[in-house]
């Protein structure tokens, strides 16, 4: 078990182009730490830098306070999980797990009380004979982390464990490898794009876009205080909605309608022009369902509704709007860097499950501006972060 | 929180990041050489310099029975190769064998193609039995044949209507050439057929279905949605097996020895060099066949705009 | 049902088709077989018919003659061997090629493929005038190692072809992931990436070892007597004075004993050649 330290690590490949941009992230001894982003944004350079896979151009990576820079990745005593787990084909489940302990020259009645302990952990005992290629999905993630943990690693890292199994087996295997580490207590680095697993797994997120560190936080800090409209964007499902705003005299005018907003964030964003706001969908709510006495009706609108999804919990709204050019294209700008597609302006809100807002027809919805954040479109920054 | 949307629209894309190539580019490169040298250089040794040595060689009067004549004669050797009937003769013969061998091997190999992809029941003893031909030598191929013709032990005379008992099928030149064919397409059609079931094997069954569904029958399915999907291998094992036709050598050499005309071009050179001695004359000629394989390529790469990095995914 | 009607004209259609592929191959081959049983005599008086006659058989006796005939079995000894060693210095060396190919970053790896793919095509008959001079000035004509040389240089393209395609399909991940799991770069080679690349290797050996068995303008034009000799050639000089008039049946049996070996390689590693002749061509 250790921390692992990476002080300012540069990647650039033949073609000049940094990878990894000067990226200093302290993992702390036993923690979980996620590395998430769109897909080329340098998370699995970067995780791969860590186990040697891939030379560091620039910067220094401490592993126990030893710098590793120029360690063969077998002198590093660190446990992968590969995104297509790289189970050995030609070697059963047992000899796959036993493997690095044969390389270590263990003898044999350490290896098999090793492995049969992590087979007993990962529910592998019956699996043990059998050759990876009659393995299901779920078999061979297991079979591959077990090979992970029967060595006594200073730190596990995952590249994408969880991307080639179904949905619902994720769902399992997410929980299986966040007990698994709370168990084990050891240092882990788990690359996603995936904000779901990045938002449950994790002790701290750090976000990357494009090779450069966008923010390292809690999940929870990520969900309530994006740095940027990046990260904002990036965290939560449905998206944040974004709006053009601009500010006046402590309120703000956004396409539905101008609302009162909080003294300090006015004070922030006023008289700057054209600005993005960001606000959740469960930052709207259906007038019908919030008791009389509660509703600030100063802060409610008329909206047309053209799609509802029910899902039993809650329910989504689509609400779409116009919005001029230039807009829209900063919409199209930000869903591409995160991977996904903007096909029209429309704001997503979570109503109540008993909300009864009917598809095709007008709604009065409440927003909470209290819960919005307004960002410089020019550069992205969140300016009303902390507040 | 629901996380459906967001996994879904993720889920298409895998990541994927750059392979390395700054760092360990130049070693790679260097250890990358140095295991492709060996083999690299027994190629060119064996190849490149005969054939720049036929090159010199033939710009002389050089004839191994009178080594010490050897004179030198500038392109006097093509110009005697080029205008003499028996050269152009040959090309013919082999250009002949090479269309009708080819194209029956297409079509029958596909055929054997499709049979072998829809079976399902003793699957490895058809692919077992179609590796025979292509296993056994030439030379025993171009005997069997020649004695299955024969007049006097053969059995083709026997089977076939029409066909007398005792018609000598190699008394002249078409009916010699119908059996060198013979024997040519026997031992080639299976591995024709093996690449061509490789190719099959490349066209998903989905999208026959679609097809079916899209009301395509049989036929055109055929050749709106297998054929163009295969023309990648068809493309290749065309190049394959005209190049290899256009070397055809054996089989003349065994059943008819050139006789009656069968001659190919292949045969005419080695019987320059190698019968008669001939080294000048000869290695002109090499010169000449190595430059008509190269013309033959070129034609059929440009005709049929055959791509090979494509047809193996090659960067 | 029109259904079931169609998938019933579909099963006859196959089984004719597979009637017909049975026939097509092996039918030449039962031919051989059927002929090297016909004794002499009944050949040169003239035996017409697929089999063996009103006493024309001739039992094992044209097996007997040819397995007593010297020059025969000096062939197959000089074929075995001459074949074997080629094989195992070409795939040795393809498959270090190879490695480089599918695994390494470098320049001229376009050049290295073309040269392959160029030499593959070679028209074999234009080399042998230049080669016949050329063995006979450095005295390597009509011996083992000048036959040894050009089925090397003629099989390393097809080997090379074959395992560049095949080691392509090698998850390398392996190798890393080995390295991870604390093994030296030799040990991830020999215990993850050796028993992976194994039967590549393998399937180039027996279609290298085919191509050598099979060639024949070599075999007669750099060898001049059983020294070096290889089976095709013996075979077509056997007493060949006549091309009209061969000792059909003995010859029969001659290409019987030399296609046995053969017949055997794809009995036992079907799988493999098929896998492997396709590899090189077509990916997949």
């Amino acid at each position: 078990m250790a921390t692992i330290e990476m002080k300012n690590i540069v990647k650039k490949y033949g073609d000049g182009f940094p990878a990894v941009n000067d990226v200093s992230i302290d993992v702390a001894d036993g923690e979980f730490l996620i590395l998430v982003g769109p897909s080329g944004c340098g998370k699995s350079t970067l995780l791969r830098m860590i186990v040697g896979l891939e030379d560091i151009t620039s910067g220094d990576m401490l592993i126990g306070g030893e710098r590793v820079n120029d360690l063969a990745p077998r002198d590093r005593n660190l446990s992968m999980v590969f995104q297509n787990y790289a189970l050995y084909p030609h070697l059963t489940v047992y000899e796959n797990i036993a493997f690095p302990l044969r390389l270590a020259k263990w003898s044999d009645q350490d290896i098999d009380a090793k492995v049969r302990e992590a087979s007993k952990t990962l529910d592998l005992d019956e699996h043990l004979e059998r050759k990876p290629a009659n393995l299901s999905g779920g078999q061979r993630q297991r079979v591959a982390m077990g090979r992970a943990i029967v060595r006594d690693a200073k730190a596990f890292l995952f590249d994408e464990p969880l991307s080639n199994l179904d949905a619902k087996l994720r769902g399992q295997m997410r929980t299986e490898i966040a007990r698994l580490q709370k168990k084990l207590g050891i240092t882990t680095v788990y690359v996603t794009h995936d904000q779901t697993e990045a938002m449950t797994l994790g002790d701290r997120v750090a976000v990357m876009k494009r090779g450069v560190l966008q923010q390292l936080a809690t999940p929870r800090e990520l969900y309530e205080q994006p740095v940027n409209l990046f990260v904002a964007g990036f965290i939560g499902s449905p998206p944040m909605n974004f709006l053009p705003a601009t500010v006046e005299n402590g309120q703000v005018t956004l396409p539905f309608g101008t609302f009162p907003l909080a003294a300090d964030k006015a004070a922030k964003t006023e008289g700057k022009g054209l600005l993005m706001a960001g606000i959740r969908p469960e930052h709207f709510e259906d007038v019908s369902v919030i008791e009389e006495g509660k509703l600030d009706s100063s802060r409610t609108f008329a909206a047309h509704i053209d799609v509802r999804e029910w899902l039993g919990d809650q329910q989504y709204a689509y609400v779409p709007y116009e919005a001029e050019a230039k807009v829209q294209d900063q919409l199209k700008e930000l869903a591409r860097e995160s991977d996904s597609d903007s096909l029209r302006t429309q704001l997503v809100v979570s109503l109540d499950a008993s909300s009864n807002a009917a598809e095709d027809s007008d709604t009065t919805l409440f927003i909470d501006t209290d819960q919005m954040h307004l960002f410089d479109p020019a550069t992205g920054d969140n300016l009303t972060v902390g507040l | 929180m629901t996380s459906v949307i967001a996994n879904e629209a993720k889920a298409g894309n895998g990541k994927k990041d750059k392979e390395p190539t700054s760092d360990r580019s130049r070693s790679e490169n260097r250890l990358a050489l140095k295991l492709v040298a060996l083999p690299l250089a027994l190629m060119l040794l064996v190849t490149a310099f005969p054939m720049l040595r036929a090159l010199y060689l033939s710009l002389f009067t050089y004839s191994l029975t009178a080594p010490d004549d050897r004179k030198f004669i500038g392109i006097d050797n093509y110009v005697t190769a080029l205008t003499d009937g028996l050269f152009w003769r040959d090309t013919l013969v082999t250009v002949i064998i090479m269309i009708v061998t080819v194209a029956f091997e297409l079509v029958i190999g596909f055929a054997f193609a499709m049979v072998m992809h829809k079976v399902i029941f003793a699957r490895g003893v058809i692919r077992t039995s179609i590796l025979i031909p292509y296993g056994v030598i030439t030379v025993v191929s171009g005997f069997a044949w020649q004695f299955a013709f024969s007049n006097t032990n053969g059995f083709v005379n026997d089977w076939l209507p029409f066909i007398g008992t005792d018609f000598n099928w190699f008394a002249e030149r078409n009916s010699s050439l119908i059996a060198i064919m013979a024997s040519e397409i026997w031992k080639t059609t299976p591995f024709m057929s093996l690449l061509l079931l490789a190719g099959l094997a490349q066209v998903s069954e989905d999208m026959l279905e679609a097809a079916k569904v899209d009301g395509a029958t049989w036929w055109q399915r055929l050749y709106k949605v297998i054929l163009p999907n295969m023309r990648a291998a068809i493309m290749v094992a065309v190049l394959f097996r005209a190049l290899d036709a256009y070397r055809i050598f054996d089989n003349i050499f065994v059943m008819t020895a050139g006789a009656n005309g069968t001659e190919s071009i292949s045969f005419l050179t080695y019987r320059q060099v190698i019968e008669q001695f001939q080294l000048g004359i000869g290695s002109a000629l090499s010169v000449l066949l190595f430059l008509s394989v190269l013309v033959v390529a070129f034609i059929i790469v440009k005709l049929f705009k055959v791509n090979l990095a494509d047809a193996r995914q090659e960067g | 049902m029109p259904r079931t009607l169609t998938g019933l004209k579909n099963n006859i259609g196959t089984v004719i088709g597979c009637a017909l592929i049975l026939i097509w191959c092996l039918l030449p081959v039962a031919w051989i077989i059927s002929l090297s049983f016909k004794s002499q005599e009944s050949v040169t008086n003239g035996s017409p018919g697929f089999f063996p006659s009103g006493g024309g058989g001739a039992g094992w006796s044209n097996y007997a003659d040819v397995l007593q005939d010297d020059q025969f079995r000096r062939s197959i000894i000089n074929s075995i061997g001459i074949s074997l060693i080629a094989t195992i210095l070409s795939v040795t060396l393809a498959t270090l090629a190879a490695y480089a190919i599918a695994r390494l970053e470098f320049k001229g790896k376009k050049f290295v493929l073309t040269t392959a793919l160029v030499i593959a095509m070679f028209p074999v008959v234009s080399l042998v005038g230049p080669l016949f001079d050329m063995w006979r000035t450095i005295g390597i004509y009509d011996t083992w190692l000048g036959l040894i040389i050009p089925y090397m240089s003629f099989t390393l393209p097809l080997a090379i072809w074959t395992l560049s395609a095949f080691f392509r399909e090698i998850p390398w991940e392996m190798e890393q992931a080995a390295q991870v799991d604390g093994a030296t770069s030799w040990q991830a080679f020999r215990k993850v990436i050796v028993p992976l690349a194994a039967p590549g290797v393998f399937t180039a050996a027996i279609l290298t070892f085919f191509f050598a068995w099979n060639d024949f303008v070599f075999g007669i034009s750099l060898t001049s007597t059983e020294n070096a000799r290889p089976i095709p050639a013996a075979l077509s000089f056997f007493v060949g004075a006549d091309p009209f008039n061969r000792p059909a049946s003995l010859l029969a049996a001659g290409a019987v004993v030399a296609t046995i070996p053969i017949v055997v390689l794809v009995l036992f590693f079907q799988r493999k050649i098929v896998a492997g002749l396709t590899a090189g061509a077509v990916k997949g």
